[in-house]
Parts: structure tokens; sequence; C-alpha cells
């Protein structure tokens, strides 16, 4: 299982790293959220991959790891998932506003000369 | 505050005064001049008082001590030091310092900002006396780079003329660079001392003397002390700071901050002189600048230029006396000093005088001033030739001290010829023709013919300081021993201490030697002065033989290569403009540093087995990954389905979350994906078309490279991660953060869900962080989105909505939207009922959050999705005119609560952000948790419900304001703000 998740996770990279390079703002924003979906599996899988762990404790019964799931990686990710949406927003409006001002979408806000 | 004593308040009074002062000044309103002058007059005139308090406590004897603590745990203390140099260094300060407010009264204009200039002045006053008085290394390097600056200020006080800002930037550039070479000369002198207290380094002197570090802090200190006091080769930013007030000149170019450097030589005489070293180093600068300075001054044609160029001389002389390693030799030093500032402080003065009246300061254009302004004329007379060293005068004095020790010390040529008391008298020679030429030049003649205005005598009081300084030349001149003598005496003690030698403060002591050359001098000046006519007359601005050697041009050219041609350069080879080379660098540069720490380190196999393969997940994968894939390939020419392949593998990675115990993740993934994907279709509207140019023609091969290059970079950076996740995912360490707030999360947090628990108790202030910078990303783009101005061919509206509306026209009864409203009709209906519902599953999220999957994130964004589903189904103008939401005021609402909650620990006497909690049972609801962190969910639920509800409704409203710009079906007048692409109409 580990396995399948890591390619998924490498070709989730891969194929925001390549949109990332690319010179159009609406494939780096594309690109972004793909490396973000990357980003937050791998931190979560730090905590290792269990499926049918205690997510939630018992009333007055203090948890352990070998019953429930490791929630550090969890509370990253859980912030890490607000903030992106905040960051992809800002791109986005950022990437308008710079289509506005220039008239095109290249990320240098002008054509590249040939 | 250890051992204070009445007189060291005082001096700390002394200090602090000026600083006061200034803010007083500078908060008063721009015209207020004479309120400026006053408070500036009183605070000057109050220092030199306390000063003088304090100079009765040193004549009694001993030093005046103020330590108060300021870095303990760095042995720095806070101390100021008052001994006899200092308390009549700091009375000049303070003393030429209310003189000059009085000039500077009647100097200034009325329509200049005055209060900004007596502010300046006033806190360079604190500073000079800081350094003056400060008993610590450190502290005096701090009232050094103090004076710096607020001496730049003041040179560029008429910063709207370019001189003056250039002038100001240079001095400020020397005089900084020197002074951060002083700073680490005096770190190295603390070192080799032991401490930086003022009386440990001065009772150092033979472990200083012996270190082998003794050249290396001389070096550093003696290129402070030589930028600061204008020495060779470092003069040059003397005469381009005669773009200040004339105040300022004689103030700083005078009296003060010249004098700083002279003053710290002094201070540390007795430890630093003695050595070849500084002989060499310290005579030899002196010497040049003595003779170079009054060598140029001859040939200014500038009255301000003449007398820079004859203070750096005048500096040259002082610095060359403390280089001679002899006590009587230090003696003159001082005496020269406090004559100097007085006649040349006058001399200041007398030359603003006549630029005020006449309206130039060009000796070539002014000529027999003395029949306009006699009294002026009398009194620059008597100073300039206190300047040239004429008896009866105190220049002539402290002339013939410097003669008798030229004659006395050691002659470190043996070259058979007297080489030191040759450069005096020739120096002496160039004073007395530089001081004929400023007198006779301006002040006799014909009258003047090309000044811009006919002078008379100035106000009285402008010349009152004038005529106080030259009084003090006279008395000086003539009763040495009864007006200055006491003075010199407590200062050269405090610097020699046992070996203040014996010296006479008598006009006439025969004919000796030094008069004789005294008379030469007199007699070489007024003959070269009379051979010099015809070449001044020309008045060509080019000083004989010196005039291709010119230290200002190089310094020039250093800054514009440091400056300009350095940083382009270094700029062209390195740095790029365009994001996607600056992307491709970081991922490279990542990936090499990863691939590196796996090649050194080595990577162990992992110590968990993997779990088997569930096919159902797989499968998901299987389709996660071809999302990406799909994504990648299609979001240039199709950004509609890349945005759906982007959702898709969104979704994916909420079930992986679901899949692998993390309720609260998935949750919160699957609401995030809903409003990203929302802000990502609103944007999509303003985007340029972009036509699908396949197989029109082949790429360039620049650019398939280009794109294998990047694939290239693409596929490792895949592989290498998903190898690094593997690498992960196969090992476990013994210890996990976790375990802790497994254990701890019910007993000290309160809560089940451990997630929830880390998220707003024990992390507490990383998560009121968080919402705060949703907070500032909302407002950003709100801001942004505020001054958003579509493409002009985006402005039109869209091919579908043009047909809606065309359909809409074309019906019996013309109404715009009907079309949309008929088809969504019953979604639109079972949103509007859906709205109360969904309110009420954020607020239960909220409320389980500490228990259950849940909290303030997922029920803010819930609670968005609300308001979206109406923008959706409903349209923005409908929900616009029937919903006000005032996100502004939930985020503002939201972080107040939150921050309010952590700060309501504090009245319980607990640190920020501690949490209670406890459970109560409600009627028919039953136990409800009530830990005080479920009040910060509250505000944390307000936040991203306001922070996103925000973004979305400002972007939404973009289509608002864009219809507005076209004349519409509904006939809405057009705003004239949104004027952009207006004609392009639809009708």
């Amino acid at each position: 299982m580990e396995l399948i998740v890591a390619l998924g996770i490498g070709m989730l990279t891969g194929s925001g790293v390549w949109l990332l390079l690319r010179p159009r703002t609406f494939e780096v924003i594309v690109g972004l959220s793909l490396l973000t979906y990357a980003v937050n599996i791998f931190i979560f899988s730090t905590g290792g991959l269990r499926s049918g762990a205690l997510p939630v404790l018992e009333r007055g019964v203090a948890g352990d790891l070998a019953q429930h799931a490791d929630p550090v990686p969890q509370a990253l990710v859980l912030t890490a998932i607000v903030i992106s949406f905040a960051t992809t927003a800002l791109f986005l409006v950022l990437l308008l506003a710079l289509r506005g001002l220039t008239g095109t979408d290249h990320v240098d806000g002008r054509e590249r000369e040939e | 505050m250890s051992g204070a004593t009445i007189d060291s308040l005082l001096l700390l009074g002394a200090v602090v005064l000026p600083f006061i002062g200034a803010l007083a000044a500078g908060l008063l309103p721009t015209h207020a001049r004479n309120a400026a002058a006053w408070l500036a007059g009183a605070v000057s005139l109050g220092a030199f008082l306390l000063l003088c308090t304090v100079y009765q406590a040193v004549t009694a004897g001993g030093v005046v001590r103020l330590e108060l603590e300021w870095m303990p745990s760095l042995g720095l203390a806070f101390v100021l030091r008052a001994d006899g140099l200092a308390t009549v260094f700091g009375g000049l300060v303070t003393g030429m310092g209310a003189l000059v407010v009085l000039y500077a009264r009647y100097y200034m204009a009325a329509e200049d900002p005055v209060p900004r200039f007596f502010a300046f002045l006033l806190a360079f006053m604190g500073s000079m006396l800081g350094i003056v008085v400060s008993g610590n290394l450190v502290q005096i390097a701090f009232f050094w780079e103090l004076t710096s600056l607020f001496s730049f200020l003041l040179i560029a006080y008429r910063h709207h003329i370019a001189a003056a800002r250039d002038g100001a930037r240079m001095a400020l550039t020397v005089t900084a660079a020197g002074g951060l070479a002083l700073f680490s000369g005096f770190l190295v002198l603390g070192h080799i001392a032991g401490g930086f207290d003022l009386d440990v380094v001065l009772g150092a002197g033979s472990q200083i003397h012996a270190h082998p570090l003794y050249p290396v802090a001389l070096i550093l200190i003696l290129l402070g002390a030589f930028t600061k006091s204008a020495q060779f080769p470092f003069h040059f930013w003397l005469p381009q700071a005669m773009t200040a007030p004339t105040p300022v000149s004689a103030y700083l170019h005078s009296a003060t901050l010249v004098k700083a450097g002279v003053f710290l030589m002094a201070r540390l005489w007795p430890v630093l002189s003695g050595t070849d070293a500084w002989f060499w180093t310290v005579g030899t600068a002196g010497a040049i600048t003595l003779l170079v300075g009054a060598y140029i001054a001859i040939f200014q044609h500038d009255l301000k230029g003449l007398l820079a160029y004859s203070t750096i001389s005048h500096l040259g002389l002082i610095t060359l006396l403390l280089g001679l390693d002899s006590e009587l030799a230090m003696v003159a030093a001082i005496f020269h000093t406090l004559n100097h500032a007085t006649f040349k402080a006058s001399l200041f003065m007398a030359a603003g005088i006549i630029e005020h009246e006449t309206g130039t300061r060009d000796i070539r254009r002014l000529s027999g001033l003395n029949r306009f302004m006699p009294f002026t004329a009398r009194l620059a007379l008597v100073a300039a030739a206190a300047m040239a060293g004429v008896p009866l005068l105190n220049g002539f004095l402290s002339k013939e001290m410097f003669f008798a020790t030229a004659l006395t010390a050691d002659e470190p040529l043996p070259l058979g010829l007297k080489l030191l008391p040759v450069t005096a008298v020739v120096a002496s020679a160039f004073s007395v023709t530089y001081s004929l030429r400023f007198i006779h030049g301006t002040f006799f003649g014909p009258d003047p013919t090309d000044v811009p205005s006919m002078p008379h005598e100035p106000p009285a009081w402008m010349r009152l300081p004038v005529e106080l300084l030259v009084l003090a030349c006279i008395m000086v001149g003539v009763l040495p021993a009864a007006t200055i003598g006491p003075l010199l005496d407590v200062a050269a003690r405090s610097v020699l201490g046992e070996t203040t030698p014996e010296y006479s403060l008598v006009v006439w002591h025969g004919l000796t030697r030094p008069l004789v050359m005294s008379t030469i001098a007199l007699a070489l000046g007024v003959t070269l002065y009379l051979a010099l006519q015809r070449h001044l007359r020309r008045g060509v601005e080019i000083v004989p033989f010196l005039g291709a050697l010119s230290a200002r041009r190089l310094f020039d050219r250093a800054m514009v290569f440091l400056s300009w041609r350095l940083a382009r350069s270094i700029d062209r080879v390195f740095g790029t403009r365009r994001l996607q080379p600056q992307l491709r660098l970081v991922v490279c540069v990542a990936l090499v540093l990863a691939a590196a720490a796996a090649f050194v380190r080595g990577v162990g196999p992992g110590n968990i087995a993997p779990s088997e393969v569930d096919p159902v997940l797989a499968i998901v994968w299987a389709i996660g990954a071809s999302c990406a894939l799909g994504a990648a390939v299609t979001a240039k020419l199709h950004r509609f389905a890349a945005l759906v392949m982007l959702g898709g593998a969104g979704i994916v990675t909420c079930i992986t979350f679901v899949w692998f115990s993390a309720p609260d993740l998935a949750l919160t993934q699957l609401l995030v994906e809903i409003v990203t994907t929302v802000l990502l279709l609103l944007g999509l509207r303003w985007l340029p078309q972009r036509k699908d140019g396949a197989g029109a023609q082949r790429r360039p091969l620049i650019e398939r490279v280009g794109r294998l290059r990047d694939f290239g970079i693409a596929a490792t950076a895949g592989v290498g991660m998903a190898a690094l996740a593997y690498a992960v995912m196969v090992r476990m360490p013994p210890e996990l953060l976790a375990q802790h707030y497994l254990a701890r999360a019910y007993t000290e947090g309160g809560g089940t869900n451990v997630v929830n628990v880390i998220l707003v108790d024990f992390r507490g202030f990383d998560t009121l962080g968080e919402i705060t910078v949703l907070c500032a990303v909302a407002l950003t783009t709100y801001a942004l989105l505020r001054r958003f101005r579509p493409a002009p061919e985006s402005v039109q509206l869209p091919a579908q909505q043009l047909d809606q509306i065309a359909l809409d026209a074309a019906r019996p009864e013309p109404r715009r939207g009907r079309l949309v409203a008929d088809w969504l009709l019953v979604p639109s209906l079972i949103g509007r009922l859906l709205f109360p519902a969904i309110g009420i599953f954020a607020v239960f999220l909220l409320l389980r959050g500490h228990d259950e999957p849940g909290g303030g994130f997922v029920a803010g964004l819930t609670a968005s999705v609300a308001i979206i589903i109406q923008y959706m189904l409903m349209g923005t103008e409908w929900v616009e005119a029937r919903v006000r939401v005032l996100p502004l005021r939930w985020m503002g609402g939201g972080l107040l609560f939150a921050a309010g909650t952590g700060i309501g620990a504090w009245f319980f006497g607990y640190p920020f952000l501690t949490s209670y909690f406890g459970y109560v049972r409600l009627p028919l609801v039953g136990e409800v948790p009530a830990a005080s962190a479920l009040l910060f969910d509250i505000g944390v639920f307000a936040l991203v419900f306001g922070a996103t509800v925000l973004m979305l409704i400002a972007l939404a409203h973009q289509s608002v304001r864009g219809r507005r710009a076209t004349p519409a079906l509904d006939a809405t007048a057009p705003s004239p703000r949104v004027a952009v692409g207006a004609a392009t109409g639809d009708d």
C-alpha cells in the first residue's frame, strides 16, 4: 500500500513541478495545487499509513500510538490545507490583476520576445 | 543607579535635555520660527549651565561619573564620565550651540521649516555631548554614529537642492564608514584592555602598547578619527558639506563635528600615543593635511569653500600636534582647538551674513563691502587676523606654541634640514595669504557691481554671536592667563595628569625664535598674496599643481563603480527578472540537496513491513495519478478540463485521508476542494482565450529542448519524491511527539479529538498566527480586487450569457435572467431550503469539534459553502440584493474573539492562551463540553467563514462590475468608474 501512495505522491509532484515551470499563470496555479496535495499527503504519511486506527480518544482514557492514529501530522496538514487555500486564492487574484494590468497571462507580465 | 551624586545627575540632564528639546521642536508647527528658536536657545543655555555646574565639581578635583545598567549580560553599562577635557569640550558644544541658535534665528528664511532645523540641531548637540561625556567605548561609538546621522540630516536640510543631497550623502558615506572602522577598532581595543569602560582602557596603557593587535586597533580608530576630522586623504567631504545652511557650517564644521575626531585622539592619547606607528600615521596625516588644506584654501573663490579648506588645514595642525608625542604639543592642541572654534565659527557666521545680505559668496563678485557693512567688516577682520595668527589675538598664541613645539620636537628624519619648523612656517604663510584674500577680496576695493542685492548691516541680534566670539578672540589674545588659562589647565591635566608640562600663557615672551618664525610667516604670506594677484583675478577654478589630484573625483568614481556598475554587472550575471528560471533554480537546488543528503548519509531499509495492497485504493490512486497527469496536459489549452482533473486529484487525496484514519483532514480537504474549485471557476472568466494551434507548425528547436529539460526536472522531482515518501513510510521512529499529545489530550486539554485539541489548545498560538495570516490574505485579495481592472477583451459578456440574453429578449415579456431562473427553479428552491440546514450543520461541526471530527476550520468552510450555493443558484445580483454577510466584521470579530480568549487567561493569572475546560449539563441536550478552547474555536470559525466569503464574493462581484460597464438590457446607468471597454456594448 505504501508503494501505491508513494507512487501517487510522485505522480502529483511530477505533474505539479512540470506545470510550475510553464509560462502561463493558470498552469502555475494548477501546478501549485497539485504540489499542495503531494506535500500534504507526504506530511500526513510521516505518521504511518494505518487504516482502522482510532482517530478519537475514549473519554477519560489516555491514548497510545498502538491504537490511535498519529495526530501531529494531521494537525500540521489541517492547517496546511487551510493556508494553501488562502495562497491559492491570493495567487488567483494576483493572476487576474496581472492579466488586467499587463494584458497577458504570462508569468513575467509580458510575452517573451522572439 | 549606584553612587549617583547631584553632579552626575546634572550631567545626565545635560545629555538628555537636547534630545528632549529636539523631540519637542520636531512636534512644533512647520512655521513656528520663534517658538522653535526660543526652545532651542533655552535648551542650549540650560545644558550649558548644567555643564558649568559640573565644571565646578571637576575643578574641585576628580571625575564626575554616573553608571546605569544597560546590558549587564554583556558587561556593558551606560556610563557618563566628565573630566576636565570632557567638560571643556561639552561647554564648547553647548555654548557655541546657543550662539548658533541665535544666529540661525535670523539667518533662516521665514518660509523654511525652521522647527525641523532646530530639532536636528538639538539632536546633534545631544549626540555630540554624548561622545564627549561617555565613559564607555561602545557608547562613544554609538553617539559617534548619531552625530554622523544628524549631520547628514542637517547638511541635507535643503533637500530640494541636488548639491545639498550629494554633499550630505558624501559626508554620511565617509563619516559613517569611518564610524564603522572606529567601532571595530573599539572592539579590538576593548578586547586588549579587558573592558570597554573608559577608565579601564585608560589604565591599560602598557598592556595596549605591548599587544600584537595594537596596530590593528590603532589603524581602525584612526580611520574613524581621520574621516570625522577631515584629515587627508578623507578631507574631501568637508568642502562638499558646505551646501549646508551656514549656521550648520558654523556649528558642525568649525566647532563640533569635525572636532570629534580630534577630541577622540586627545581622549585616547595617553594609551595610544608614544609609539612609532602613532607618530608616523598621525604626524604625517596631520602635516600633509595642514599644508595641502592651506594651499588649496588660497585658491577657493567661494567664501565658505575657503573657510572649509582652512578648517581642514587647522584640523591638520591639531592632528600634527597630537602626533608629536610631546606633552607641550598636547596642551597646544587643546588650546588651538578652542581658539580655532571661536575664530572659525565667527568667520563662518560673517560669511553667512555676507551671503544673506548680498546673495552670493563668490569672492570674485564681492568687493568693497567695507563701506556697506563697516561693523561686520571690522568683526570679520579681527577674526581673520586671529586665523592668520596676528599678535594680540588668540590664534597667535596657539601658533606660537605650535612653533615652539615644532622647534623642540625630535626630528624623525636626520635630513639636516629642520623639516617640521619649515612646514610650520610655510603653512602659516599660506594661512596669512588666504586670510588676506578673505578680507581684502570681500571688504576692500571698488563697490560691488555684480551682486544680486545691495548689502547693508544685518540685524543687531544676528551680529551679536559674532561680536561675542570676536570679543573672546581678543580677550584670550590679550589676557590669556586670566581668561582661557584655568580651562586649559583643567583640560590638559585631565589628559596628562602628573606629566602636565610647564607652559606660559603670556603675550610677550621676548624676542624668541617662534616670534621670528611668526614674522617670517606674516611677511611671506603677504608677499605670496601680492604675487598671486594676477592668477586670482583670472578667476579660474583649478588649483595650481594639485588640480589633477582630486580625492573627490576618486571617491565619486569608486561610488559609481560600487553602487552602479558593480551592482549592475552582478545583477546581469546572477539575476533574472523572469520567474521560470528562478523556479527552475529553486527546484534544481532542492533536488541536488536532497540527492546529496541521500548520497552522503545513505538510505537504509525501513523497520516496518509494507502493508498489503488494497485493490480499491489502488484503483482510486490510478484515477488520482491519471487526474494529475491530465491536469498537467490540459492546463494550458483546456482550463476547465484541468480544473475538473484537479478536483479529481483532490477527491483522491480526500479518500486517502479518510482511508488512513484521518476523518478531520478528509472533511477539511473536501470543503476546501469545493471552495477552491468555485474560486478558480470564478477566475476563469477573466483569463484570455487560448486557441488550440495544434498541427499548425512544429515548435522551434530551442523551445523543444527547453520543454525536454523541464520534463526531465519534473520527472526527477516526481521519482525523487516517490522514493522519499516510500522511504519515510516504511520506517517509524521509536519515540514520537504524538505519544505526548495522545496521553495528555483528554487529561489536560479536555477533548477526545486530539487533532482539534492540538490546534486550539496545545498549539493554540500557532493557530492564532495562522488565522491572522488567513485574515491578511483575505484582505489582500479584497484590496487587489477593489482596484481590479479586467483586460478590455474580457469585459464583454461571455458567449453563453449573450445567448441567454438573446433568448430572454426574444420572449414575449423580455426580462433578463428569465431563462436561467426557469431552468434552475428546482435547484434554487432546494438551495434556499438548504441554507438554514447547512448553517445548523456548521454550528454542529463547530460544537462537536473538541471531541469528534469537526472544529472551527471545517465549520467556517461549511458555512461559507452555504453562501456559495446561494450565489451559484440564484446569481450574484439576487444574493447581493438580499443577503448582507459583512465578512469584514466576521473576520475582525473572530480575530478579536480568539485573541480575547487567549488574553482572558491573563486575568486568571495564567500565560496567554491557557485553556480551561469542564463539562456542563444542559437540559435536553445533555452533557456539553465547555472548554475555553471552544471559545477560541468560535473565533477561528468566524474568521475562516468571513475570510472565505470575503474572497469569494469579492471575486464574484467582479462580474457584476464588468456588466455594469456595458449598456445592458435592463438599462442600468453605466457607472463612470468602470469605464474600461465601455464602448463594446452588446445591443
